[in-house]
């Protein structure tokens, strides 16, 4: 009876989770393309030359979960070793998103470039030992309006 | 108040240095967001009721941070940065901390 309940979490997992994150990747890529006029830069100096008539903090958000079949593939890799691809994803996703969060609000406020990105990942914990259960990630920068 | 993650705003002047300024809150999530984060942590994706919680508590602790840099008299607060830690489980603390400034043309 677990064993078929396991192997039930198991399918779900993969099915809805291969599905959700292909959808995701499709609408970042997508999204990233429409806000390609807004670059976001890690410089922390912004160029002198530049008089922003406004600047404005700006950030982005995300807590994305991993999911069942995912968990229990890199549970099985922490036991051989090497990259957890599965996780590596998810982290790829969360920051793509975030970033992405924050340009919109950018965008929103008619700023034309983003300065000094700073990105925070954070594992919210779900009581499970050392799981990666969620992330949070954060980015945040100073956007420039003229 | 303004306020920026930079260290220099092009210009503007930093007349007054007024020292370090911060703002913390520790968040609880309530029960029907961790019943649907359980039935997320199965298929997977974006917790929405989570990211909403942990920005309100970083407008929270933002806030608090510019409420103590007015108290100082400062019209700016730059450099900020922000930290999320999970104290226990169930509750996370976000932090925001920069510098206290005086800005002018």
């Amino acid at each position: 009876m677990e064993f078929i309940l396991f192997i039930s979490l198991l399918a779900l997992g993969y099915g809805f989770g291969r599905y959700a994150e292909n959808a995701h990747f499709k609408s970042i890529r997508e999204r990233e393309r429409t806000l390609l006029h807004i670059p976001a830069v890690a410089t922390k100096k912004a160029d002198a030359s530049l008089q922003p008539r406004e600047t404005m903090l700006v950030s982005g958000s995300v807590v994305v979960s991993v999911d069942y079949f995912k968990r229990f593939i890199a549970s099985l890799r922490n036991i051989v070793g090497g990259r957890v691809t599965s996780y590596e994803t998810l982290l790829d996703r969360a920051r793509r998103e975030a970033v992405l969060r924050m340009k919109q609000q950018a965008a929103n406020m008619g700023a034309s470039i983003i300065f000094n990105v700073k990105l925070e990942t954070a594992s919210i914990s779900q009581g499970q030992g050392d799981s990666i259960g969620s992330v949070e990630v954060l980015a945040y920068g100073t956007a420039f309006i003229d | 108040m303004l306020l920026s993650n930079l260290e220099v705003i092009p210009g503007l002047i930093i007349s007054k240095h007024l020292g370090l300024v911060q703002g913390s809150t520790v968040r609880a999530k309530h029960m029907g967001r961790d019943l649907m984060a359980g039935l997320k942590n199965i298929v997977g994706g974006e917790l929405s009721g989570y990211t909403e919680l942990l920005q309100e508590s970083r407008d929270e602790a933002v806030l608090r941070m510019q409420e103590q840099a007015k108290a100082l008299g400062a019209n700016a607060v730059l450099n900020i940065r922000f930290s999320t830690s999970s104290v226990a489980a169930g509750a996370a603390e976000i932090f925001a901390y920069g510098t206290a400034v005086v800005l002018r043309k």
